[in-house]
């Protein structure tokens, strides 16, 4: 099926720290893949680059859809720090342009994070309205309104909303505010909006963190799902290798900001080098809230 | 049974005006409360907004009665069409130009950059149109009276007056479907609490903002016209004294919070009236500022206001 996202030579530099250096790997389409690695190993950082939030100091990744590349690394907005030549161009760049991580949306990659992000004083069925504001009519005028076109174009947007709450059992939140929900809710929220943005590819940041063995299981079963029926490539970040194991078509390996083993995760889970890796880490079972959260 | 004079008259007569006061001061509080609740700065030229618009209002109206439209209601509309979009225009501009720019840099540099955008638009106006109080012709004169007892004595309510009231809920109600039952207030609110994470639903957070920022400036080019009809007259610095006034009920009814900002600005010129009528004028500002105080020290975050969330 070719691959939907080549990442080649990323590396990105914060002050003294090389966060990652010289990260490759590719991923195909309609593939579960995880990436994997020790706290503090650069995955979260990789996600970021992914989503436009950082530039990486060098190399590319790009984003193939429908026989099209797209490049995932657009610079964001200026941040006016260093010399005056530098703090004029972000002045013109903000002058002229805008912020570019709203395309990625539009490319179709979503992503969750690590600590919960929902509109916290949105109701359930609000985050989900808000994740299609680009399939919706959103036009000032027919809005204030309220034209049939306008009225239709809501219709489909709240089944929409409907089917991922449905999917993911969260009906009885749909009129609470999110904010209000346990935990576990919260998670699975999170990734019915993530969905409800109608993704080619999503990005999962560590979302089996927090939750229980029972949970964990569910959570594995909605992900191959997405894969089977609904046709998505999962890029996962997990820090506990036996969570997907199970689940994962290819496993990447971080390390220090590097890659050091790629594979199946039969072929992972042997490599000398990953074993050296996590030996002197934490129990690999460890329950989830000794975690640092990054 | 009243007599001229009689408190309660009096007190009829101050409740009607406070309301008109502050729709006007409510209208142009919702300007600051918006751009405040999205991007977390004061727009200090947002006064100027509304100047400027009093300006338009009555240029377009000359203009569109040269062009030989000579029916008036025709002429009105087509000139509020057109200053509502210009003004929009103006609010568009300033934060393009004087905000987006420095979006990234420390929080005091938008802050400083808005005081500048001010005295730029306040001199712009001065010098292209003069120092001079401007008048506007006098349309739809006539009152509606209440008399209380004797033929002396009574409550009124001008047409225009009237209009003001009637405008200023228009307005709200079509703000508020905007807000609440539209997509794009969707996109708002969503901006508002998470600008980041609405960026990743797909939302041109940037666009966002813009629209904010012509939503407040059509708010108080609806107050400007309305106060130009009212008074019939105004200068290059009207904007400074209704920018503090309307900034006063934006914080009072909880800055951030739009029907705060409204419920904001009819306190305050209730409050205002009310003391200018029943004792005394020249420290009505005084208690309007006393009042913000005293709310203040009871809740921070003013009547309305949602306690401060952590922006990330
Ligand atoms: N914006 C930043 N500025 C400075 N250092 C950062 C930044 N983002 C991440 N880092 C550093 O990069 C390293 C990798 O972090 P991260 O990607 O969050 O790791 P993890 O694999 O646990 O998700 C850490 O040492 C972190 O402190
Ligand atoms: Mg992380």
């Amino acid at each position: 099926m070719g691959p939907i996202v080549i990442v080649e030579k990323v590396s990105i530099r914060f002050g003294g720290l090389l966060a990652l250096n010289e990260v490759s790997f590719q991923m195909e389409e309609r593939h579960i893949q995880a990436i994997i690695g020790p706290n503090g190993a650069g995955k979260t950082t990789l996600f970021n680059c992914l989503t436009g939030f950082y530039k990486p100091t060098e190399g590319s990744i790009v984003l193939r859809r429908d026989g099209k590349s797209y490049h995932l690394t657009q610079p964001p907005m200026g941040s006016f720090r260093g010399n005056p030549a530098g703090w004029m161009g972000g002045f013109l760049r903000n002058l002229f342009t805008s912020n570019p991580i709203h395309r990625t949306a539009l490319l179709g990659v979503s992503r969750t994070y690590q600590n919960i992000r929902l509109f916290a004083q949105m109701t359930g069925i609000e985050n989900l309205l808000v994740a299609q504001h680009n399939s919706v009519n959103h036009k000032l005028l027919s809005g204030i309104f309220q034209t049939p076109g306008f009225l239709r174009s809501e219709k489909k947007a709240l089944e929409k909303a409907w089917y991922w709450l449905e999917f993911m059992g969260l009906e009885d939140t749909a009129n609470i505010e999110a904010g209000n929900l346990a935990y576990g809710l919260q998670r699975r929220l999170e990734l019915a909006r993530a969905m409800a943005t109608s993704p080619r590819l999503i990005c999962l940041d560590e979302p089996a963190a927090g939750l229980n063995r029972q949970e964990i299981e569910d959570l594995n079963r909605v992900i191959v799902n997405l894969r089977n029926e609904h046709k998505i490539s999962v890029l996962l970040i997990e820090h506990h290798m036996g969570v997907v194991m199970n689940i994962s078509d290819r496993v990447v390996v971080l390390d220090h900001g590097e890659v050091i083993s790629e594979g199946t995760p039969a072929e992972v889970q042997k490599d000398p080098r990953v074993i050296k890796a996590y030996l002197g880490e934490e129990e690999e079972d460890a329950p989830p809230q000794s975690r640092r959260e990054a | 049974m009243f007599t001229i004079g009689d408190p309660l008259i009096i007190l009829a007569q101050q409740l009607i005006n406070g309301l008109i006061l502050g729709s006007i001061y409510g209208l142009i509080a919702i300007g600051y409360t918006m751009v405040y609740g999205i991007i977390g700065m004061i727009n200090f030229a947002h006064g100027e907004i509304y100047m400027i618009s009093s300006y338009l209002f009555a240029i377009f109206l000359a203009l569109v009665g040269l062009f030989g439209v000579s029916s008036v209601p025709v002429a009105l509309l087509i000139t509020l069409v057109v200053t509502l979009v210009i003004t929009g225009l103006y609010g568009f501009s300033v934060e393009r130009i004087a905000y987006r720019p420095l979006r990234g840099s420390s929080r005091l540099a938008p802050l400083i950059s808005a005081i500048g955008m001010s005295l730029v638009l306040q001199n712009f106006v001065l010098l292209s149109q003069g120092a001079n109080t401007q008048i506007f012709p006098s349309i739809y004169e006539g009152v509606l009276r209440w008399s209380m007892g004797s033929k002396d004595n009574f409550v009124q309510i001008t047409y225009i007056q009237a209009m003001i009231i009637g405008v200023t809920v228009v307005s709200m109600i079509a703000l508020n479907i905007l807000i609440n039952h539209t997509p794009l207030g969707r996109a708002c609110r969503a901006t508002q609490q998470d600008r980041t994470m609405a960026n990743l639903m797909g939302i041109n957070t940037d666009r966002v903002i813009s629209l904010t920022f012509v939503i407040g400036a059509a708010m108080a080019a609806v107050a400007g016209m309305l106060i130009t009809f009212n008074f019939k007259s105004f200068d290059f610095f009207i904007g400074f004294v209704a920018g503090i006034k309307a900034f006063t009920a934006a914080v009072l009814g909880g800055i951030g919070s739009i029907p705060g900002a409204m419920l904001g600005g009819i306190i305050l010129g209730l409050a205002e009236s009310l003391f200018a009528g029943l004792v005394n004028t020249d420290y009505k500002d005084v208690f309007a500022f006393g009042l913000l105080v005293t709310v203040l020290v009871f809740r921070p975050t003013g009547i309305l206001g949602q306690p401060e969330v952590e922006k990330i």
